[in-house]
């Protein structure tokens, strides 16, 4: 709270004006009256979690308190561990697929595309353009829904339980599409290496567009609910500062870069899966605020629509997963009339497929930043290595750097706002 | 005679207005997020009251997998609830480890506390989890060992406090 | 990505402002460059490329440790730098070897490695030297052992079927 703009903050001069009868022309800090009382100057420290409401998930935050200012906060992660990487190393490349997409789990279809990207990458193997349409359609609806998630948690930390009814509610309109074309609601595997699992069902694509002309009044009715909300609005505003410089020198990537001002998104500046195909823009903030953040989120949703609805118009026709049967299953029908059907099914099946020896490293863009998948093939049926970049483990780094210096009460705001998922961090 | 009707009116009251605590794990939680949502709504079956607190719930959801650091934690949790207490293991790798067979998960809750309920998938759908209180409850009303150590025949376990013992 | 030719002038430059040594190797293949970088130059590597190069590198976005067990020198540990000017993509990777591989750490150079460094220290038992705080991250404190190594055990429990349910004791055995 030190060094913001004074009238920025009218809600706090308020209250301290209230608490600490100090009225008049004081320099706005919120601190330095307490810092002035000797009984004050004694530093505590205090354990939130890792079983805790407002920590999302099995986050534990050491804070050391002076009053009810925090000083200094430090995050203990690990709670969550599943030894996911190391698992995937005793796995077939195609069953890998269901461990990563366990890893950040409300962005499922992102850590399956980064994985079959970067396989695909190795196997030097094209995907065909409708299975990549497909991908993207899917994806942006994840990120629909990932960001709704976040949003109606973030809002239940701050009081706001409405807005919890609301999210789960379009949420689960995202959902039953996810169920339609791949039969889960979450963790659907449907992003195969070299392609999609299945093809849209008929049926679909109405379902889709209903949602499509649903969904802007629903952001209508969010952003009439929030942003006009007083108390919603004096929470975030001017709250977990990040400056741009310090948000890139930790990494932070996703919308919480975006939100100071920084327009880095994957999608447009190094595109893929046809990503160059879309149009659409990359929502940006001013001060790196936690009201930037919400703001984003909010018009990177709606941006998704637009990509969603692109996509279903431009969607080619063809295959929907690539015809080299040493990746893909061979199609069912085929089973009963081919041998060598048979056998490419019995192969793949039983061994998988074998990657030739190499590594890369291939990033896209999940609803929280810069998700990189590292995958070392030493030329058997299973990776030797497979690593994620995951953007929460990252972006967690900045927390004590948002909430320094600032009530315990807006510091609830910044993990709201920061939207980490533990399953992501620890993997 | 009396007591008898009084136990079943206890666990009338018991079963229909079971006090969950969140305890959201890995990706499971989301579910469970999902069953106070408003398609689900668990407020039906009397559980929509999600308490922060181990002290003032009654029911565990075990939502996730449960990772060697976070067993203790867990364990502590549910000690410090009141009886009577019941665990519902929501979820593949709660209740078995599920897929993930490696040096990190407790291969299944049930290695370090009585799980009552089981509720299979991965995740399971929030119907699944409301057919899973739902039999919770149904034990409840006919259940008369209240306390967990009765009922799995534990007595003796108890951790040994130094002072008092 | 730099292309073969764009990585081969990024080594001539790193090798005519710190010495040969430092360089070890180039190698590109499907579209991602890789310079090996000797362990001791680790840190004068990133630092030229981060600064003093005439196109600079100066974010990391990965840091991933890699253990290639039948390979020597066993580690690897790669640091894949972004430019986020011209979208460019460069991985340098160094390898070391012995039970306890020591690097330096770059944590004054790039902030955002803080967790990562320690995430390879708890997985690969990598330690990075001058890192403020070089502890575990994800296991318990007290865990013993480095568990994505490949020599170290799954562990987890065997699925019982009828075939094999009586080799393995029970719960209640
Ligand atoms: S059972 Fe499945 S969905 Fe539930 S926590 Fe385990 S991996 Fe996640």
């Amino acid at each position: 709270m030190t060094d913001q703009d004074p009238l920025a903050v009218p809600y706090r001069e308020r209250e301290r004006s209230v608490t600490m009868e100090r009225m008049g022309d004081q320099p706005v800090s919120g601190t330095d009256a307490l810092l002035e009382d000797e009984r004050h100057e004694e530093l505590f420290t205090l354990n939130i979690g890792p079983h805790h409401p407002a920590t999302h998930g099995v986050l534990r935050l050491l804070t050391t308190l002076e009053g009810e200012v925090v000083r200094d906060i430090k995050p203990i992660v690990g709670y969550v561990h599943t030894g996911i990487e190391k698992s995937c190393e005793d796995q077939q490349y195609w069953k890998v697929i269901t461990f990563v997409e366990r890893m950040d789990y409300l962005a499922y279809y992102f850590n399956a595309t980064a994985y079959c990207m970067s396989v695909e990458r190795l196997l030097d193997e094209e995907v065909p353009p409708r299975a990549q349409y497909l991908r993207v359609i899917h994806m942006e609806l994840n990120r629909i829904a990932s960001h709704l998630f976040a949003l109606a948690t973030g809002a239940l930390d701050l009081g706001a339980i409405t807005m919890l009814w609301w999210g789960c509610r379009d949420r689960d309109l995202v959902l039953d599409l996810f169920e339609m074309s791949s039969g889960q609601r979450m963790h659907p595997r449907y992003i195969q290496v070299g392609g999609v699992f299945e093809d849209i069902p008929p049926g679909w694509e109405k379902k889709v567009r209903e949602f499509l002309a649903i969904m802007p009044t629903r952001l209508d009715q969010y952003e009439d609910l929030l942003d006009r909300n007083e108390i919603w609005l004096e929470r975030l505003k001017g709250t977990g500062v990040i400056s741009q410089e310090r948000a890139l020198e930790l990494g932070v990537t996703g919308p919480l870069l975006r939100a100071t001002g920084h327009p880095w998104d994957l999608r447009k500046a190094m595109p893929y899966s046809s990503y160059e195909q879309f149009e659409f823009d990359v929502p940006v903030g001013h001060f790196g605020d936690n009201y930037d953040r919400f703001k984003v989120r909010m018009d990177e949703m709606r941006e998704s629509l637009k990509i969603v609805e692109q996509g279903l118009d431009g969607l080619p026709e063809g295959r929907y997963i690539t015809s080299n049967r040493k990746v893909a299953l061979p199609p069912r029908h085929e089973l009963a009339t081919s041998m060598e059907a048979l056998i490419h099914h019995f192969k793949l099946v039983t061994e998988g497929f074998r990657v030739p020896p190499g590594e890369t490293y291939v990033a896209i863009e999940s609803p929280r930043g810069e998700l990189g998948c590292y995958v070392l093939a030493d030329g058997s049926a299973k990776p030797a290595r497979l690593h994620m970049r995951d953007p929460s483990f990252v972006n967690l780094q900045s927390l004590p750097d948002m909430a320094r210096d600032s009530l315990i009460a807006d510091f609830i705001a910044c993990v709201a706002m920061l939207d980490p998922i533990l399953g992501g961090i620890d993997r | 005679m009396l007591t008898t009707r009084l136990d079943k009116v206890l666990n009338w009251g018991r079963a229909n207005a079971i006090f969950p605590a969140t305890f959201g794990l890995a990706c499971c939680a989301i579910e469970m997020m999902s069953v106070v949502s408003p398609r689900y709504d668990i407020a039906r079956f009397g559980a929509e009251a999600m308490r922060a607190s181990p002290r003032q719930a009654d029911m565990l959801i075990l939502s996730g997998r449960v990772s060697i650091k976070m067993a203790p934690v867990v364990r502590r949790l549910y000690d410090q609830m009141l009886e009577p207490k019941w665990v519902v293991s929501m979820g593949a790798c709660s209740s078995s480890g599920g897929m993930f067979s490696n040096y990190a998960v407790v291969q299944g809750a049930d290695k370090f506390l009585p799980v009552d309920v089981y509720v299979p998938g991965c995740p399971p759908r929030p119907e699944a989890l409301i057919y899973g209180i739902m039999k919770l409850q149904d034990k409840i009303m006919g259940d008369k060992a209240m306390g967990w150590r009765e009922r799995y025949q534990a007595e003796g376990t108890g951790e040994v406090e130094p002072g008092i013992a | 990505m730099p292309d073969a030719t764009g990585l081969e002038l990024i080594a001539q430059r790193i090798r005519s402002s710190l010495g040969d040594e430092a360089v070890t190797g180039t190698s590109y293949s499907r579209g991602q460059a890789t310079l090996d970088v000797a362990p001791a130059a680790v840190y004068d590597v990133l630092a030229y490329l981060s600064k003093g190069d005439e196109e600079p590198w100066r974010r990391l976005m990965s840091l991933h440790g890699v253990d290639y067990l039948p390979a020597e020198p066993r580690f690897g540990v790669h640091y894949q730098l972004l430019s986020m000017e011209r979208c460019d993509r460069l991985n340098v990777r160094t390898r070391i070897g012995g039970d306890e591989p020591h690097l330096p750490t770059v944590i004054d150079l790039f902030p955002t490695v803080d967790y990562q460094e320690r995430e390879v220290y708890d997985m690969f038992g990598v330690v990075f030297d001058g890192h403020p705080d070089m502890r575990r991250i994800l296991l318990p404190e007290d865990y013993t052992g480095y568990p994505q190594r490949r020599d170290f055990p799954m562990g987890g429990e065997p699925v019982l079927f009828t075939f094999n349910e009586n080799q393995y004791p029970r719960w209640y055995d």
